[in-house]
């Protein structure tokens, strides 16, 4: 008799798990798709293929930073770093610009890339925890380019260099150079994360890291090597948008490193690591975008409401995603 | 013997000054299934920490295929080909089971990519070999715990190409039917030539599968040999170190038996119920009794406890107090009820050792003095003198940090927090564990003078001596389920090891 209404019970569960397990992974596209079709209806200027080219690439900065910082929340670490990188990426490019394309990249990406370095010796060697040692390499680097740039009274401009201005402003089929350059770093940041024995390190790292290290995986290395990535995608991301905006401003990227957690975790990823996909977090980017720009187009509505309502839906996907993985562990 | 792949020579391994194992001597022959057995403390896990390259030994060596070795970690300990399956299972959780078996060592194709076809297709092919049909796509947390572990087995066997084989009490957390499809393969890997080193409590299971045995005690040797030579009776009590025919009367415990034992049973908890731990485990203890819980390491002991206090969930069964049900699954019912348990970890579960003993003894009874949210500091103060001078709790005052206190003025403060709540039932889980002798005679006096104020009284030891010379009636546990009782002049050491001893019984049989 028992049995009987175990079986009927475990075919409700498995339903509702499989129910659960979709939307943890794909909700934030069906939010998405929901609020593309109601800014479609609501605003004439919305759907507009200029429009649409536009979000592409001011997301495709924010874009890159959640790509690296998807690998470090896969292996269960944090980078709140990114911010300040970025924006030091930007004057650093800016600044190198002068000595032509090369060096505007080669800059940026070794000085980022070092930190990033830098943060994973100390979290995978020294054990540190992630938060603190990030949150000490984001003021360091926020400090380092206050005195490059004499506290941001000195602007870097980029003057006559079209070959990595176009890097920022240029366009390639009518899609921007930087969204171009987003979307090749998510097709190998995809293949690296799941079609390489890297990637499904990370996933096991943050998964269990007594188990990982264990079966004998190289957790210390794996560890370095996210916080190195996410180091180079922040710089990255910080060059191409001095080549957009032709000069390294100081006071970007204050807080983005909030919002590429945002991104992350509205796209699926699990904070506490082990679990997450890349494709969520381009949908949680674009989300964050589409929000941004359907409040400009409302316009007279105050552009500091666009956290608010982007800090409300990060509240209520992570509410149901909690309640979802309670329902799917019973 | 076959062929020795694996020994441990004159082992000595000390933590901090104590010393963990003491010249201890062990040989893995190939094609051979060798039981470790041994109660808590006794050194198991430290052996083969010392065997996996975890511990360094700091006397005597580890050998392998004849040869000094130094496994710095359990990595080189696993490419050398020697693999451990621990008791919880080291998978990652949140991978498929195909991504789980070949982690770090995935097929790659020609571009060095993971090729996902042959990963799964490699997975089912060596869950196959050993006779498991597990769909290689499902993330593993969805198995169940027992699949999870031959997931495990196999990963072992696979990537490392284990030619010896550790397993640390693999079959705790397994069904009956998971067990025969373990021993299946155990039995496979014997016949392939790997040497097994099975640690377990279980004695059924030892004399199924083992050949030879070791029995540790205080990280002492005491046995080895082929376990045929060793039966059952004799196992349990090298194990506890008791000599059969001549139980000693040293009288050092001072708990007697022999309470009035006449009126209507104060606990009451019936067929007591949790999937692979308890057993249909049933219990009565009338006021002014002690009752003894005897049985061996993992024989459930402490989770009858547990359960009994609210602290885990049952799929069945129930707990009254003077008659009354108490709702299940609560530890706040059940001290609302009465019932009051001393942990067995008191470092971990019961002491603040920052804090003060006043602070610490009124902490749970804090409800009852308050008035409108404000505590009272003089009915507080009283409360912790009494209980200061009953228990005589040596201190400087109740000012002083239980931390600075020695163990067994800990437990008396432990026991001075409970009772601060006027408990009927008192459930005791190793109350002398790391106490000194003086202070031990001391907390069992105690025991006994609680009883006869009429408190029920439920009492867990690893000594069984202080369980037969202190307890009114002793209830023996085997593998999560009652294997006997015996009551009055009966209470003698050889009755209790022999029903620890008992064949069957247990779950399933």
């Amino acid at each position: 008799m028992s049995a009987v209404a175990v079986e009927v019970d475990t075919a409700g569960v498995a339903r509702r798990e499989r129910a659960a397990a979709f939307f943890q992974r794909n909700g934030a596209l069906v939010v998405l798709v929901l609020v593309v079709v109601a800014g479609a209806l609501a605003f004439p200027s919305f759907a507009t293929g200029v429009n649409l080219r536009n979000i592409a690439v001011q997301v495709s900065f924010l874009a890159l930073i959640a790509l690296g910082m998807t690998f470090v929340i896969i292996s269960g670490g944090i980078d709140l770093s990114v911010g300040s990188v970025y924006a030091l990426g930007g004057v650093l490019a800016a600044w190198a610009s002068q000595f032509g394309l090369l060096a505007a990249l080669a800059l940026p990406l070794a000085v980022c890339g070092a930190i990033g370095l830098l943060n994973g010796v100390l979290i995978a060697r020294g054990r540190l925890a992630p938060f603190i040692v990030t949150l000490a390499t984001l003021l360091g680097a926020r400090g380092l380019l206050l005195a490059l740039t004499d506290e941001g009274a000195e602007t870097f401009l980029v003057r006559d260099q079209p070959a990595f201005t176009f890097l920022g402003q240029g366009s390639l089929l009518t899609l921007g150079v930087p969204v171009i350059i987003a979307l090749l770093a998510y097709g190998l940041g995809w293949l690296g994360l799941n079609r390489t024995r890297f990637g499904q390190a990370v996933f096991a790292v943050g998964g269990s890291e007594d188990a990982a290290v264990l079966m004998g995986l190289p957790v210390t290395r794996v560890k370095v090597w996210v916080y190195v990535l996410s180091g180079l995608l922040a710089g990255l991301a910080g060059a191409l948008n001095a080549a957009r905006l032709s000069s390294g401003v100081t006071i970007l990227g204050v807080g983005l490193e909030l919002d590429a957690i945002a991104a992350v975790i509205l796209g699926g990823t699990l904070l506490s690591g082990g679990a997450g996909s890349l494709l969520g977090t381009l949908t949680g980017v674009l989300l964050l975008g589409v929000i941004q720009n359907l409040i400009n187009q409302v316009g007279t509505l105050n552009s500091n409401f666009q956290s608010v309502v982007s800090g409300l839906f990060l509240v209520v996907v992570v509410v149901v995603q909690a309640w979802l993985s309670r329902t799917q562990r019973r | 013997m076959a062929e020795v792949l694996l020994e441990a020579a004159g082992v000595v391994k000390r933590f901090a000054g104590v010393l963990a194992l003491d010249g201890v001597s062990l040989q893995l022959g190939g094609g051979e299934v060798h039981g470790l057995v041994g109660e808590n403390g006794a050194g198991k896990s430290t052996l083969i920490k010392i065997l996996t390259g975890v511990h360094q030994p700091d006397e005597g060596e580890v050998r392998h295929l004849g040869r000094p070795v130094r496994f710095a970690t359990p990595l080189e300990a696993q490419q050398a080909g020697i693999s451990t399956i621990y008791q919880e299972i080291n998978l990652v959780p949140l991978l498929s089971v195909a991504r789980n078996l070949f982690l770090g060592h995935e097929p790659l194709n020609r571009l060095g990519l993971i090729d996902s076809a042959r990963l799964h297709r490699q997975a089912r092919e060596v869950l196959g070999r050993y006779g498991l049909d597990i769909d290689v796509t499902r993330e593993l947390r969805t198995l169940g715990v027992g699949t999870q572990q031959m997931v495990a087995i196999v990963r072992a066997l696979t990537t490392g190409e284990a030619r010896v084989v550790i397993m640390d009490e693999p079959t705790s957390a397994l069904e009956p039917r998971e067990v025969d499809t373990l021993f299946r393969v155990v039995d496979q890997l014997r016949g392939e030539g790997v040497a097994l080193l099975y640690v377990s409590h279980r004695l059924d299971e030892l004399y199924r599968i083992c050949q030879r045995i070791t029995v540790l005690r205080d990280g002492r040797m005491v046995h080895t040999g082929p376990i045929a030579e060793l039966p059952r009776l004799k196992l349990v009590a090298t194990m506890l170190g008791r000599d059969l025919t001549d139980v000693r009367e040293r009288g050092l415990t001072q708990l007697e038996g022999g309470h009035v034992a006449a009126a209507a049973p104060v606990l009451t908890a019936e067929h007591l119920t949790r999937l692979h731990v308890l057993d249909d485990v049933s219990l009565t203890v009338r006021p002014g009794e002690v009752v003894g819980l005897a049985g061996l390491l993992g024989a459930g002991r402490s989770e009858t406890l547990r359960a009994i206090a609210g602290a885990d969930p049952l799929d069945a069964g129930g707990v009254s107090v003077g008659g009354t049900r108490v709702r299940g699954g609560s530890t706040k019912a059940a001290i609302a009820a009465g019932i009051a348990l001393l942990p067995e970890d008191r470092k971990a579960e019961g002491i603040i050792p920052n804090l003060s003993i006043r602070d610490n003894i009124v902490l749970a009874a804090l409800p009852r003095l308050s008035r409108a949210g404000l505590v009272s500091d003089r009915r507080a103060d009283e409360l912790v003198a009494t209980f200061m001078k009953r228990l005589q709790i040596k201190a400087s005052g109740p000012d002083q940090k239980v931390g600075e206190l020695s163990g067994g003025n800990q437990q008396k403060v432990l026991l001075a927090r409970w009772l601060c709540m006027e408990p009927r039932v008192l459930l005791l889980d190793e109350p002398t564990r790391g106490i000194d002798v003086g202070a031990k005679a001391e907390v069992q006096a105690l025991v006994d003078e609680l009883a006869e104020q009429g408190l029920g009284v439920v009492l867990v030891s690893s000594d069984l001596e202080e369980v037969v010379e202190g307890a009114d009636r002793v209830v023996v546990l085997r593998d999560g389920a009652v294997s006997g009782t015996v009551e009055g002049d009966d209470i003698t050491e050889d009755r209790v090891l022999a029903l620890l001893a008992t064949e069957g019984g247990g779950r399933d049989g």
